[in-house]
């Protein structure tokens, strides 16, 4: 498995703590990625849609040119791997997509964003992610249905 | 004006979450299995965003508005309901299942993994599914 990175960890999560405030005193915008990517299905005239989702999708360019960024900066490769076999990630991914739309947000939006602001529905949104997560990978390996 | 930061806050969100490697499954899953050698990186990364996170927005909400807009876009719902729950559990499994949530999923996708790809593509699935049952 992988080991214990605590001065990677620290850096990453106080960059993101630093994007979610500046998108707060730029924008007053909530940096919580379920609902920028999901509020972008929303039908609207074209005219309003371009003026209220420009900002999303200048945010969402950030978040997926960044690893490019990196790679310039740093000439370091990047490693992932993926533990659970494809069909984990489709209906992990669907998941995903459903739940943090019906509870109002993800990891950024809740975890992030919503603690920060002392939010009780963000405190026990994360609550209940992380136990609901941490259960499924224990049955995963249980199960023994990770490869 | 609004675009430029907004660009410039999603490009620093996402290095942060290649910097502490948020964006590697295998990591994620390495915090959410406790039963193994466990990997704690994860709550260190949530740790440090949040205390970053809390002392900027005190001094943000300090202001009578925004630098570019007319008022802070904050929910208004305050209600631990149902749906909450039931969407927050659902995220969770997903989560679990997958060791991506939709931040790291699409800060992976320029390195063209299958995996990824077909996340994100369920994921979106997802999101049409909850829009056109509930509304």
């Amino acid at each position: 498995m992988t080991n214990f990175t605590p001065v990677s960890a620290m850096i990453g999560g106080s960059l993101i703590g630093v994007s979610a405030v500046l998108l707060m005193l730029v924008n007053g915008r909530i940096a919580g990625v379920s609902g920028i990517v999901g509020s972008l299905l929303d039908k609207m005239p074209i005219r309003e849609y371009v003026s209220d989702n420009a900002w999303k999708m200048a945010f969402l360019f950030g978040l997926i040119i960044a690893p490019l960024v990196y790679f310039y900066i740093s000439a370091r490769p990047l490693d992932i791997s993926f533990p659970h076999r494809l069909e984990l990630m489709i209906a992990g991914g669907f998941l995903v997509g459903f739940g943090s739309r019906l509870g109002g947000g993800c990891t950024s939006g809740h975890g992030v964003c919503g603690i920060a602001r002392l939010s009780k529905r963000s405190v026990v949104a994360t609550a209940t992610f992380m136990l609901a997560a941490v259960v499924t990978v224990y049955l995963v390996n249980v199960w023994g249905i990770v490869r | 004006m609004k675009v430029a930061f907004a660009f410039v806050s999603g490009l620093i969100f996402s290095l942060g979450l290649v910097i502490s490697q948020m964006i590697n499954p295998a990591k994620v899953i390495g915090f959410l299995d406790v039963s193994g050698e466990w990997d704690p990186s994860l709550l260190l990364v949530m740790g440090s965003a949040l205390v970053v996170t809390m002392a900027g927005y005190k001094l943000v909400f300090g202001r009578q508005q925004p630098m570019l807009d007319e008022g802070f876009h904050l929910p208004v719902n305050r209600v631990v309901d149902h749906r909450l729950l039931v969407g927050a559990a659902l995220f969770g499994v997903g989560w679990g299942l997958a060791g991506f949530c939709p931040g790291p999923a699409l800060s992976s996708l320029v390195l063209g993994d299958m995996q990824t790809v077909s996340f994100i593509a369920a994921m979106m699935v997802g999101m049409i599914t909850k829009k056109v049952t509930f509304n």
